[in-house]
């Protein structure tokens, strides 16, 4: 059998982690209901927050970053390049619409 | 992760080194997960699509900031007892665990009503499907516009969170049984009949409280095939589900809610 994941992590960094997602999110939401910047801009700037959010989640509840690197890059990586591939296939059709209109 | 110890190559019945350090039930829910992120990947991007070549409204009031806001530091609170709950199970403390999975669970709770509150008074205005009981005076109004307008609005909003929604559910369903086994089924039972019992016929959750009633054969069945006491492992795998629901809602709650605020 196979321990379950042991590492020499405290607890107290989950509380910090906690306490970061928190503030990331009352940053979201100032800046959302601010509206400070132009729509793309905001949405690229949400985009960015909401992926460091997600990596520490993935990173730290998850214990990703405790696992072993082969597990690491192999879930990352694939994950990563499927939705690569979905933005290719989805927006430069929304861009053609845009561009065309719609019958 | 790895047990050096149980790599005995030549010697018959010794276990193979996993390929990932991981034993398997984790891979499992790992590789569960990654298919999963492509599911809800395809539907944010396809509420991406209709937002791009759409004049998107933007229909979400102070209220419904404050109040997706409080969801989502409820599904982040979630998370940390989720942790804990995970560190008990490792240290072998039975009883801090179930507390622990009891407090994922009553966040859980918490975002799942606080979804359901939302969503009801969005359709209470107006904001529906075709295929939605449709209350009387939401005939006219700002809401009632926008899903005649702008239907994509409306499907891609209650399809986007309705799926997420669902996976709180199961989520907190999968936790019961973690933490409470066969005793959780009638406790759902229970609010599965009282639910549909209490909610009026004109709102959408009478009929959505049904998942409850799958949710309880499901984990009948599982119980039936598998009926052990569920370890630290599980506990842990069950916190990779749970986090994974949280990680999706860190992108629907700005890309959904933030990006459509209307300042009043």
């Amino acid at each position: 059998m196979h321990d379950v994941a042991k590492h020499d992590d405290s607890k107290g960094q989950y509380f910090w982690v906690w306490g970061a997602l928190l503030v990331l999110t009352a940053i979201e939401v100032v800046l959302g209901y601010k509206q400070i910047f132009e729509p793309v801009h905001m949405l690229e700037i949400l985009l960015v927050l909401s992926i460091i959010k997600s990596a520490l989640i993935i990173g730290y509840f998850m214990h990703l970053k405790f696992e072993r690197a082969l597990m690491r890059w192999l879930l990352v990586i694939s994950v990563v390049a499927c939705f690569v591939i979905m933005y290719f296939f989805f927006f430069p059709d929304a861009g053609r619409i845009l561009r065309l209109g719609v019958q | 992760m790895s047990d050096a110890a149980a790599v005995q190559h030549g010697v018959p019945g010794a276990y193979e080194a996993p390929l990932f350090g991981a034993y398997s039930k984790k891979v499992g829910m790992w590789l569960f997960l990654a298919s999963d992120s492509l599911t809800f990947g395809a539907l944010l991007f396809a509420f991406s699509y209709n937002r791009i070549y759409t004049a998107w409204p933007s229909p979400f009031h102070v209220q419904s900031i404050i109040n997706s806001t409080i969801m989502t530091a409820c599904l982040l609170s979630s998370s940390l007892t989720m942790v804990m709950a995970v560190f008990a199970a490792q240290r072998g403390d039975r009883s801090w665990t179930r507390n622990w999975l009891l407090a994922t669970m009553a966040f859980g709770t918490a975002f799942i009503v606080l979804h359901g509150m939302e969503w009801s008074k969005l359709i209470g205005e107006g904001l529906t499907l075709p295929m939605f009981p449709k209350p009387a005076h939401a005939a006219v109004g700002e809401m009632a516009d926008i899903s005649k307008n702008t239907p994509q609005f409306p499907a891609t909003f209650f399809g986007l969170t309705a799926m997420h929604m669902l996976h709180v559910t199961i989520g907190v369903i999968y936790l019961g049984v973690v933490a409470f086994r066969k005793w959780f089924l009638p406790v759902l039972g229970v609010i599965w009949i009282a639910g549909y019992l209490l909610i009026p016929s004109d709102n959408v959750f009478h009929y959505g409280i049904h998942a409850l009633g799958l949710g309880l054969v499901v984990a009948a069945i599982i119980l039936f095939l598998k009926p052990k006491d569920y370890d630290a492992q599980d506990v842990e795998v069950s916190g990779l589900y749970w986090h994974f629901v949280d990680l999706v809602w860190m992108f629907i709650f700005p890309l959904v809610y933030l990006l459509s605020t209307k300042v009043s």
